[in-house]
């Protein structure tokens, strides 16, 4: 009965000592509403056939104009709909207790929700990225946060979801009752890659889970490597790619409101065709715009600045992470072969301090 | 067809008076009236063309949903275009549909007044809802925001997307509902004819007020949260992001506190519609007038008390999410007050079975399968399984598309006659209406065990095992989009070339029905003393016109 249901309801399989108890209500829940809302057109259907209006109806009333109607059957109905409603309350909240409160036992692991990736971290020390180990039979309590904007961790297998939101913690809990891959979804709108921000839970059997833990993912079983591999098949197109997050990074540190990408001039030299090209310096002499160059460039802009250019660029030293710069560079590749454009300064504003990029001025 | 015994060239109106669509002629002449009737009628050219955008939107999302990958459109544009369609849908079609549209032209007739109460206010409204309209529809297509129509942040406030320019716009139509809001209130206190006592007032009124007394309440709190989320987004204030202090969860209390209501906003109205629709073609009183009436304020007032439900797995307490889920709970029990009344009208009545009442059957179990489905989703521990996917997708278009657009369909049929004079065509109607029920049920049905077996809403890539759903559901879609296209043009049609309609085709006792076929422009010469009830079948037709008589 309960696998029949299951199936005709789409349910994904029970794979959490709590999923099956959840489906029951499931299943009591669909069945009454379905069967209500049946019952109720079926009567007002009858009603329609049964009550029409007759050809030889004349602007007199008709009787039933004066008839009582059923007032009090209507109250009986609703008190037994309230008591059917107080009922799925009652179970309802029972479960979600049940849901929201771990076993003293659990094994505890950390998850971190980020644009568009989750890290598992287990108290021992080591990370994992999209794919959360845990020994099957176990309560497993997870303790969540966000670093960027609110995500919300799901396992449909498991009947289990949790916003995952940034500046506070959450927990989740569940325990896998079978070794197996189950998918985990992000079900809060989470951005562009929103929909690309999956994982897998691998439950393993617990004399599995300790070899993994001692040999990590070369000792785990085969269904186990074949869902990683999945996992990380998943992970490669949620990310974007490096010029991309370039692109980002320079909107967020203000770049781009001097440098263009496109080759037109602008208060700084553009981008566009700039990687490996020979700067000329103020200073006299060149230097090729390899990645010591940009770097050094961003870190401390008036060491060797390109002739032609105000000397406005702050110093980001310390303001932007090596990932970030990575990324720029990696997006001045990509644009290399757009034309440079002519290497004149912006002429619309005076230089000085109204072009320095707001907010970041060290 | 429609050609029955006229009941009333009712004796309270001049047999001479040229009608409202005649009263004045000229460009001028529309732009600038303050008659209810020409500005509900302007708000039915712009709202249907909302509607026909949202539903554009719609198609666009569907189709790319066709396949598990990229289809026709790329992700940042998917979430562009689900953002648009549910902000076009909810503030400009759904909110200001039935009541702008039909509050605004039957209202004051339904209670024998000559106006609303501030006919310059309500031109006004028109006009701060068609520049809201521009705003937010040039900001979304301009720059975009890509929020969903939900605009959590700390994504709203970080997203590169342009998110102030739609909410400055979104704050512009709040102030345009307020305003309608207003003078509804105002009218159905002040304005009713003598001898509409409160217990005479048509149900469709008490449900437009009901609605009003919720926007009047809501709409600030929407106006002032949705504005700060803007300006977090320029210039960091930081009220809402946890770098700077703000806690995003605030956020969604405000928003729903606000957007949970606003489901009844949109379907207050319609079960307004409906009330008036059973009890006409019944020809039967309401089986209790006051459970109708008083049903739309008890969901007014407990409606404010759920908004919790929308947030079972942001790390709500049991105890909070217990008592929200309780509240929500009582909800269904004043709808349920309503479907079981209207029920219980039909029986032994005289039913005359046409297009609006075959809108109120799939109604009936549209509403009743939506509305059910709303106590399953306030079930706490169902909630933490479904919230965020497609069963709560398909959960609330059933309420808002299956409850609040037959309704609003319903309502375009039974006053078109009143509205325009002219009958549309019956075999047509009903053959629409029933394309409109199954491309319906096509469409949403899919949806709901989608999200049971775990699709997530708002995703433009997803695995492969849900592809099948949704392809019947992409069928079904276009499906109702042409439904929906040949019941306008059905309309569209009748409105040039349909026979001529009686003052009134359908017999009712409403008081909207005692004015000639094309209301003039003020509706009565005259204002009626009203003696008798808008449901008083019992009486015949000759002592139902001997009770209303002319005031001096």
């Amino acid at each position: 009965m309960n696998e029949l249901l299951r199936q005709l309801l789409f349910l994904p399989e029970q794979r959490s000592s709590l999923a099956r108890e959840i489906d029951g209500l499931h299943y009591f829940v669909i069945l009454v509403t379905m069967g209500g809302a049946a019952l109720i057109t079926l009567i007002g259907g009858y009603f329609l056939i049964r009550y029409r209006r007759r050809p030889q109806d004349t602007p007199r009333p008709h009787p039933g104009a004066f008839a009582r109607p059923a007032l009090f059957l209507e109250t009986v109905s609703l008190f037994a709909l309230g008591f059917l409603f107080l009922t799925f309350w009652t179970i309802g909240t029972r479960q979600f207790a049940d849901l929201r409160t771990a076993p003293d036992d659990a094994l505890d692991v950390y998850v971190t929700g980020k644009q568009w990736m989750w890290k598992f971290g287990y108290p021992g020390g080591d990370s994992e990225i999209s794919v959360l180990y845990v020994p099957a039979h176990r309560p497993v309590r997870l303790i969540m946060t966000s670093r960027d904007v609110i995500h919300s961790f799901y396992v449909p297998a498991f009947r289990i979801k949790q916003d995952v939101i940034p500046g506070r913690y959450t927990t989740a809990w569940f325990e896998a009752n079978e070794p197996g891959a189950y998918p985990i979804l992000c079900a809060e709108f989470c951005g562009t890659s929103h929909s690309e921000m999956r994982g897998q839970v691998i439950a393993l059997d617990p004399v599995d889970y300790e070899r993994w833990l001692a040999g990590g993912l070369a000792s785990a079983p085969a269904f186990a490597q074949k869902a990683a591999a999945e996992a990380e098949n998943e992970l490669a197109e949620a990310e974007p790619t490096m010029p991309s997050r370039g692109e980002l990074a320079a909107a967020k540190h203000g770049c781009l409101r001097c440098h263009t990408l496109d080759g037109t001039p602008h208060v700084g030299p553009s981008w566009a065709g700039l990687y490996r090209a020979v700067v000329p310096l103020e200073s006299g002499g060149e230097r090729v715009a390899d990645e010591a160059y940009i770097t050094e460039s961003i870190m401390d802009p008036l060491a060797a600045l390109h002739r032609g250019f105000p000397p406005v660029m702050p110093s980001y030293l310390g303001q932007i992470a090596p990932p970030d710069v990575a990324a720029i560079i990696e997006l001045m590749k990509s644009i290399r072969d757009v034309p440079h454009g002519p290497d004149v300064p912006w002429d619309g504003g005076v230089p000085g301090s109204s072009v320095t990029p707001e907010g970041v001025t060290p | 067809m429609m050609a029955h015994e006229v009941e009333g060239t009712a004796p309270v109106h001049g047999a001479h008076e040229v009608d409202y669509l005649r009263a004045g002629a000229g460009v001028r002449s529309w732009l600038l009236t303050t008659d209810h009737k020409r500005i509900g009628l302007m708000f039915y050219v712009l709202v249907v063309l909302m509607l026909l955008l949202g539903g554009a939107f719609a198609l666009v999302l569907r189709t790319e949903l066709l396949t598990p990958g990229p289809t026709v459109i790329s992700a940042a544009i998917y979430n562009r275009m689900f953002t648009l369609h549910g902000v076009v849908m909810v503030w400009l079609f759904m909110i200001p549909s039935i009541p702008n549209i039909f509050g605004n032209f039957v209202l004051p007739i339904m209670i024998g007044a000559k106006d609303l109460a501030f006919p310059r206010l309500n031109l006004a409204s028109l006009y701060v809802y068609a520049i809201g309209a521009v705003v937010t529809l040039a900001a979304t297509i301009a720059g975009g925001a890509d929020t969903g129509w939900t605009f959590y942040p700390p994504y709203s406030t970080t997203t590169p997307a342009g998110v102030l320019p739609v909410v400055i716009g979104i704050f512009i139509l709040g102030v345009s509902s307020i305003m309608t809001a207003v003078n509804f209130i105002a009218t159905t206190h002040t304005m009713r004819a003598r001898g509409i006592s409160w217990g005479r007032v048509p149900l469709f009124v008490w449900a437009i007020y009901s609605t009003s007394i919720i926007m009047l309440l809501a709409t600030p709190v929407l106006g002032l949260t949705i504005l700060l989320v803007g300006l977090d987004h320029v210039y960091h204030f930081g009220v809402f992001d946890p770098t700077l202090g703000g806690d995003p969860v605030l956020f969604q209390h405000l928003f729903w506190f606000y957007s949970h209501p606003a489901v009844y906003i949109m379907v207050l109205p319609a079960l307004g519609v409906i009330s008036e629709v059973v009890c006409t073609f019944a020809q039967r009183q309401p089986a209790s007038y006051w459970a109708i009436a008083l049903s739309s304020f008890g969901i007014a007032l407990i409606g404010f008390a759920g908004w919790g439900h929308h947030m079972f797995v942001a790390g709500m307490s049991e105890l909070d999410a217990g008592i929200f889920g309780a509240f929500s709970m009582f909800i269904a029990i004043f709808s349920a007050i309503k479907v079981f009344t209207w029920v219980a009208t039909l029986h032994r009545g005289a039913i005359q079975f046409n297009t609006p009442m075959l809108y109120f059957f799939w109604f009936l179990f549209l509403f009743v399968f939506g509305g059910m489905t709303g106590v399953a989703v306030a079930t706490q521990s169902l909630d933490v399984h479904w919230h965020d996917t497609y069963f709560v997708v398909a959960h609330f278009h059933f309420i808002m598309v299956g409850g609040t657009l037959t309704a609003f369909l319903a309502a375009a049929h039974y006053w078109f006659p009143k509205m325009f004079g002219r009958a549309y065509s019956e075999p047509m109607g009903l053959l629409t209406s029933f394309g409109v029920f199954l491309g319906f049920i096509l469409t949403f049905l899919p949806q709901f065990l989608a999200g049971n077996a775990g699709m997530p809403r708002r995703y433009y890539s997803y695995p492969a095992q849900y592809q099948w759903l949704n392809v019947l559901s992409t069928g079904g879609a276009y499906l109702l989009a042409g439904a929906l296209v040949l019941a306008l043009l059905n309309l569209l049609i009748a409105l040039r070339w349909g026979p001529r309609a009686s003052a009134n085709p359908w017999r009712s006792r409403s008081y909207e029905w005692m004015t000639p076929p094309i209301p003039p422009e003020h509706n009565f010469p005259v204002t009626p003393v009203i003696d008798r009830g808008p449901y008083d079948y019992h009486l015949t037709e000759e002592e139902a016109h001997a009770r209303v008589s002319t005031a001096r």
